[in-house]
């Protein structure tokens, strides 16, 4: 009885130093308040064009048909598939922008626009930097943002945390899962594209290297608006091709700054404030927050010698109460 | 330790009292809807949606919830740290309160989580990823709430007769009264830097770089008004003389004042530094949350300023429940009020999801009551406060 206390109280100490020790051991390595991640060196992405876009929302049903995702019904029949945004049954959505008449394609006033939302595959994700168990990683060759619900444990920081509102919950069932866009890894691994990129008719989505879709974002912002360009369709040197008139783009490619950058790029004809994407700092938060942690963290320097101050003055005090003898 | 811990004694008297009935029916209407979401579902029980993840019981169990149990931390910093003696018949109550305050929060953490039976992970080395400032707080919470039951653990060990045991415990339990205050140090502040990351989504009145400096102060804070918050209500409801801890609730009273106004001055000066000090005034709702905050947390700043309210029962209640509310209601307002996350979301705690944080609470009220009839946890004043500082700085 004796031994068995003996240990209780040397696994009990044990305990304690031991989860005091992996603190320690699984601490940051050194990196003071850090900056953007860099673009990783075989990054793949994707580009919209929304002048591009006709709005068919083929690439709506290809990405529910090669992710397996069920219908998102939202209409008194229920006889519709209608996603009113991205969801956990809906990966990516067309919406429209319409103002005052609505006459002119891509035109602020009077014009409508077509708008794709999905996961940006973000350089410095949000959803990576907060997982606290590695379930969302960002894969350091391609860059594409994974989620793996048999790390997950559910916390939902990625859907709290993400800039754009992209990762989101199931509710509805007691094994909910992450859901978000992770630019159909499963199809790339067997040498294919991504769905929405795939069955597009018009070449809005396209799939590429990260090099390539920045050449052609140059190649049409130097185009002329009203002159005829060939625009490929799927990816970029797929040699599937169609001619149309080059659009007046805005001056601003979202995704090339926001938050340090994303891998899903979009050109549009109208300001993309007004079609609803969030104007963000080139700063991304991960490395704001990431940056605090590693300060106060650094190799667990300060917490080693906080530990040692406060060991000192608890023993102090433990020290002077010794000297009255145990009753 | 060994003189002080006998000092202490179980209250005795009966366990069964309304109070502890209508806590054990509310803990256990609890129970039943936390069964029904393990079967159903989050959404079954809760009002949570992708542009709320995070409800009332990640904001009040775990996030406010544990600053309400920071009675233990403080008193340890306050009696072990600063090695003021003459507080130490207030710290066994307060770890008690911690000790329920950690652990029903962490467990209230694991029916939040949806994939709760993968919580394991965050122990795998392979898996942990210590970016994540939710990694460091749920690592540190952990190995808290085991360091708080054995900072408790003579009181359990003298009820049981385990002296010998004790003794042991006692010559390397300052190596846990030392982690003891370590971890929450680091996790109180931590709940605050759970936020930067979520940037332009938390409105600029409290989004800002020295969150994490804002949640230890207002934690501590808080960890100082619970102890006079449950001495003033252990006196009325256990009629039980407390004109021996006056003295000190009056000090505390003056730690508090100097903490808040400090307090304020940070969260003022950030605000204008930051160049935020205009939103104070024409963010609606927001603005209006921010204001009775700050009257809240300037309450006991006014009323601690005289020395007779210090030692007036009935102002050290005010100051105190103010200061909790104002706690609180910061950490309300940071994780749900300020939280903007796009046009077309809404979040209010449905009955259900309130019913068990109701019946949490309930629970940790009918454990303490249990407790500290059952258990040695309050101090008999056998030892007088000199004697008590005298043995300190001997």
């Amino acid at each position: 009885m004796t031994v068995n206390r003996r240990n209780f109280i040397k696994g009990a100490a044990g305990g304690g130093a031991a989860l005091a020790t992996a603190a320690v051991v699984s601490a940051p390595s050194p990196a003071q308040a850090r900056s953007n991640l860099e673009m990783p060196p075989n990054a793949v992405g994707l580009l919209f064009d929304s002048t591009l876009c006709v709005g068919c929302k083929a690439c709506v049903a290809g990405c529910k048909e090669a992710n397996d995702l069920p219908v998102d019904v939202n209409t008194a029949d229920a006889l519709w598939d209608t996603p009113l945004d991205i969801g956990p049954k809906t990966y990516n959505v067309i919406k429209l922008y319409a103002d005052g008449t609505a006459d002119h394609k891509d035109q602020e006033q009077n014009g409508f626009a077509f708008i794709k939302k999905s996961c940006m595959h973000c350089v410095d994700p949000s959803c990576v930097s907060v997982c606290p168990v590695s379930a969302m990683t960002k894969d350091k060759q391609t860059g594409i943002v994974a989620y793996d619900a048999d790390i997950c444990i559910g916390c939902r920081y990625c859907v709290a945390s993400c800039p754009f509102g992209v990762p989101q919950s199931e509710f509805d069932t007691p094994t909910p899962k992450i859901k978000k866009c992770e630019m159909c890894r499963h199809r790339q691994a067997e040498g294919k594209i991504p769905a929405c990129a795939e069955v597009c008719p018009t070449g809005a989505t396209i799939f590429g290297p990260l090099t390539a879709i920045n050449e052609e974002i140059a190649r049409r912002r130097a185009m002329k608006p009203g002159e005829a360009n060939v625009f490929e369709r799927r990816t970029l040197g797929s040699g599937d091709t169609h001619e149309r008139p080059a659009a007046q783009y805005v001056d601003h490619v979202y995704g090339e700054t926001e938050v340090g950058g994303t891998q899903f790029r979009h050109m549009a004809g109208v300001p993309f404030e007004k079609l609803g994407y969030p104007d963000l700092r080139q700063k991304s938060f991960a490395s704001e927050s990431e940056g605090i942690q590693h300060t106060l963290y650094k190799g667990m320097i300060a917490p080693a010698l906080a530990l040692a101050g406060l060991l000192w003055a608890a023993k102090r005090a433990s020290h002077i109460e010794d000297e009255h003898p145990e009753e | 330790m060994a003189r002080f811990h006998n000092e202490h004694e179980p209250l005795g008297g009966s366990i069964l009292s309304k109070t502890t009935i209508i806590c054990a029916i509310l803990a256990f209407i609890a129970a039943v809807l936390l069964a029904k979401r393990m079967v159903l579902g989050l959404g079954s029980v809760t009002n949570l949606n992708n542009g709320y993840p995070w409800g009332i019981w990640i904001v009040y169990d775990v996030v406010i919830g544990t600053a309400f149990a920071c009675g233990g931390y403080a008193m340890a910093v306050l009696t072990y740290i600063l090695n003021k003696g003459e507080y130490h018949p207030l710290v066994r109550p307060a770890l008690l309160a911690s000790c329920f305050g950690y652990t029903l929060g962490g467990i209230s953490i694991v029916f939040d989580l949806g994939r709760w039976w993968n919580a394991w992970h965050i122990l795998v080395p392979g898996y942990m990823q210590p970016n994540s400032v939710m990694f460091e707080v749920a690592l540190c919470v952990m190995a808290y709430i085991l360091v708080l039951w054995v900072e408790f653990a003579p009181a359990i060990l003298t009820k049981f007769g385990l002296t010998h045991l004790k003794k042991k415990l006692d010559r390397v339990l300052f190596i846990f009264i030392a982690l003891g205050v370590l971890l929450p140090s680091m996790h109180q502040s931590s709940l605050g830097t759970l936020l930067v990351v979520m940037g332009y989504q938390i409105h600029e009145l409290w989004q800002t770089p020295i969150l994490p400096l804002l949640f230890l102060m207002s934690a501590i804070t808080m960890g100082f008004s619970i102890v006079v918050f449950e001495a003033l209500l252990g006196s009325a409801g256990f009629k039980r003389s407390i004109k021996h801890e006056m003295p000190q609730l009056a000090k505390l009273a003056g730690i508090i004042r100097a903490m808040m106004i400090a307090y304020l001055v940070i969260r003022f000066g950030d605000l204008i530094v930051r160049g935020a000090f205009g939103a104070i005034f024409g963010s609606g709702i927001k603005s209006v949350m921010f204001l009775i905050e700050i009257a809240l947390f300037a309450t006991p700043v006014v009323l601690f300023s005289n020395k007779d309210k210090r030692n007036s029962k009935k102002a050290l209640w005010i100051g105190a429940c103010a200061l909790l509310l104002a706690g609180a209601l910061y950490r309300l307002d940071a994780f749900l009020v300020a939280y903007q996350t796009g046009p077309g979301w809404s979040y209010f705690p449905s009955v259900q999801e309130l019913m068990v944080t109701i019946g949490i609470i309930a629970a940790e009220i009918l454990l303490y009551i249990v407790f500290v009839r059952k258990f040695p946890v309050f101090y008999t004043h056998k030892l007088t406060p000199a004697e008590l500082a005298a043995a300190h700085t001997k």
